[in-house]
């Protein structure tokens, strides 16, 4: 069987939802109740059969979230969470979701004018798609080709079960669970997510992705991925994010680990589109996401790139340690905050390593209320000689109810280092857009225009079909967004 | 095809056009000239329909449509082209997705074939030609690290792409060495034709004398105070603009 034809019959099995793939009848209809607390971490942990030693790992990490404070240096204005009103584990019901007929027809139109129908949206050629929806990792396809490949592409609770050396030896080492707040928790009730291995001196033959799905009301998703590329080896990792408009918000609060040792590299890009919440900023997804790259062996290389279009609040920060001699860490993100969006990300580059260089290049774009910050961090260690860094970190304002804000942090312990930071903050010219009418041009269509030149240099740094998605993303994103 | 009745244009409490009266007909080439800060930008940009402008009375007509009530976008959807004084740039957007758009955008208003991108690439290259300029310009932004002569050949350009019905040149020739002038003003001779109207705004001779208008007009403090021939910009150019003045 053709294997385009095999992802598009597995991906529309996904959204018609029988589940048939991977899944025990009992756990079909799990959902515990919510609220966290011991029990409930041991019951998740039964639900998937794990380990003692993984036990433990939750346990652990819960007592030390339960001594943590909630973050407050942010620039983001929420009310508080209720942790105990949150639903830790669900998983697909059995009784049909009728799939797409119960997602709200405003999101499919949404996906119609992206031209990608839900159920197809990972149909994109050779890639292979994890898809976790809530809390459960659906389907991994394409897995016969990847294991002839020997790399290795599952959720990551068939990992926990089928690879526990691997997880075992590098679970944790990026991202301790006592990292931050959002980190412990993860860590304490992470249900599932994506896990990678690429083994020494391999190309991994297709591009790997997870499409991440938040369903059910009041759940929160914590997934966890976890990436290692072996010596020589390279991957790009693709990831993807809805969820369903609901007037309450919800909780994602992720965990994404990567690392590479000699000669390898992982490309990991984002397409965050998690629901905004409606125009009077009411509902949405709060994404707190912790995301770091570990770049340990020698010449090896991380690139972050991120399209951040969605998500009520987001913080988020994806990172990269340089432990490596002349490892390389970059990040490329465009984060869009409409409406009452606020967005507070960046990145943090720790150059440990001699010759180890980084990129920076973020694009902010605010329209509506939105507010967006950029939060980054240089820091250059005593050993990291001859560390370079260029970061460039531009924002564009669309009418008068915007903020932007960059607050770049630079660090450095050595006299050898070089680094170099731009920035710029400009707002939608009048100029540019009579000069556009002027050619009969839309206002509307001059500033997708306008917007996609600006985004540019990030865009082509992702795989093609993404960046064609990115940019319609964009254009749906700013429809109806004046210069007023 | 452009008709001005008694217009009268401020900003603010100043008034910067006063009384003007102009008419232009299909196959006709107009030329204003003025010292600086007498309204010539202003005429030009009250045609393109940029905002920030008071209208105190007066008729301006496009092919007996009121264009006064048309967007900027309507109008030039309908036929109206300027080419800037000052491109403006806009950094990653494509010169050839830019003008792809504005083409099409326009073509398909007036009910004409949309080019598919084939064929628009094989147009934007011949018309590269006609402007003198290098095919990698199918590679840059809009305006973007251009030179001031580059930028005017741009919009000579996006012009003969366009294939606008009445063309506005602010300025066109300032900046320009002597062989970009010729070009450009080629580019506009050719273009030229029996069914499109030009309003030139120019502080030079050189130009006139490439492109052999109809009318030339001089503005003063807001008024068009003659009118004439090839001949009177000639005159302005020797004797300058004071003896008009009382």
């Amino acid at each position: 069987m053709d294997k385009i034809k095999e992802t598009k019959q597995k991906l529309s099995d996904i959204s018609s939802s029988e589940y048939k793939y991977g899944f025990k009848t009992e756990i079909e209809e799990e959902r515990l109740p919510n609220g966290l607390n011991e029990n409930i971490i041991k019951s998740i942990s039964k639900i998937k059969n794990e380990p003692k030693w993984l036990l433990d790992f939750r346990l652990k990490s819960y007592e030390k979230w339960k001594k943590m404070k909630e973050p407050s240096w942010q620039n983001l204005n929420y009310p508080k969470i209720d942790f105990n009103e949150i639903c830790y584990y669900s998983s697909p019901k059995k009784k049909k979701l009728k799939s797409l007929d119960e997602v709200d027809p405003e999101l499919l139109k949404t996906y119609d004018k992206l031209g990608i129908p839900l159920d197809e949206q990972k149909m994109l050629s050779n890639v292979a798609v994890d898809a976790v929806f809530d809390s459960v990792s659906i389907a991994t396809t394409f897995k016969d080709t990847l294991k002839k490949a020997g790399v290795i592409f599952c959720s990551f609770s068939e990992a926990v079960i089928d690879y526990p050396d691997l997880v075992k030896k590098y679970l944790g080492t990026v991202i301790p669970s006592s990292d931050n707040y959002y980190a412990a928790l993860n860590s304490a009730v992470f249900s599932d997510g994506s896990f990678v291995y690429i083994p020494k001196n391999t190309k991994c033959p297709m591009e790997l992705s997870t499409y991440f799905r938040i369903n059910a009301a009041n759940t929160g998703q914590f997934e966890r991925t976890l990436i290692i590329a072996d010596d020589n080896s390279y991957v790009s990792y693709l990831e993807g994010c809805t969820a369903p408009m609901r007037d309450e918000n919800q909780l994602h609060a992720a965990i994404v680990e990567l690392i590479t040792l000699d000669n390898a590299e992982i490309k990991y890009s984002t397409v965050q589109n998690w629901y905004p919440g409606d125009k009077n900023g009411k509902g949405g997804i709060y994404n707190f996401v912790t995301k770091r790259g570990h770049c340990k062996g020698a010449n090896s290389k991380i690139s972050w790139t991120q399209i951040e279009t969605g998500s009520s609040l987001t913080w988020k920060y994806p990172s990269c340690i340089l432990r490596g001699d002349n490892s390389v860490g970059e990040f490329y993100s465009v984060a869009l905050s409409n409406n009452f969006q606020q967005a507070d990300t960046g990145t943090k580059m720790i150059h440990l390593g001699k010759n180890t260089k980084s990129t920076i290049i973020s694009k902010g774009i605010s329209a509506g209320h939105g507010q967006q910050t950029y939060r980054g961090e240089v820091k250059i260690m005593k050993n990291a000689r001859n560390a370079r860094n260029f970061s460039q970190c531009d924002s564009i304002l669309i009418g008068d109810n915007c903020g932007a804000h960059t607050q770049p942090y630079i660090n450095i312990k050595n006299s050898s280092s070089k680094i170099e930071h731009e920035a710029t903050t400009s707002k939608i010219g009048e100029d540019q857009l009579f000069y556009c009418n002027q050619r009969g041009i839309s206002t509307e269509n001059a500033i997708s225009l306008i917007i996609n030149g600006f985004c540019k240099d990030v865009f082509k740094k992702l795989p093609m079909e993404f960046a064609i998605e990115a940019q319609k993303l964009m254009e749906i994103s700013l429809e109806g967004c004046s210069v007023g | 095809m452009l008709k001005i009745n008694k217009l009268n244009v401020g900003v603010e409490d100043k008034t910067i056009l006063n009384d003007i009266n102009l008419n232009i007909n299909k196959g006709e080439l107009h030329v204003i000239m003025g010292r600086n800060g007498t309204g010539k930008s202003t005429l030009s940009n009250i045609i393109a329909g940029k905002e920030g402008y008071n209208i105190g009375g007066g008729k301006l007509l496009f092919n007996n449509k009121n264009l006064l009530d048309m967007s900027i976008e309507d109008r030039a959807l309908e036929g109206i082209f300027m080419s800037f004084q000052y491109p403006v740039s806009i950094p990653g957007l494509n010169t050839m997705h830019f003008l792809r758009t504005s083409v099409n955008s326009i073509r398909k208003h007036q009910n004409k074939k949309e080019y598919t991108s084939g064929e628009f690439i094989k147009l934007f290259k011949e018309k590269l030609k006609v402007v003198g300029l290098d095919e990698s310009f199918a590679r840059r932004s809009v305006n973007d690290g251009f030179s001031g002569g580059e930028k005017k050949r741009f919009e000579i350009l996006q012009m003969l792409l366009i294939e606008p019905k009445l063309i506005i040149l602010d300025e066109t020739d300032s900046g320009l060495d002597i062989d970009a002038l010729k070009i450009v003003a080629n580019g506009i001779n050719n273009f030229k034709s029996s069914q499109n109207g030009f309003l030139l705004i120019t502080h030079y001779y050189r130009i006139i004398e490439y492109l052999n208008p109809n009318f030339v007009h001089v503005l003063l403090d807001g008024k068009i105070v003659k009118s004439g021939d090839k001949n009177l910009a000639l005159k302005l150019e020797k004797e300058g603009y004071g003896w008009l003045q009382k």
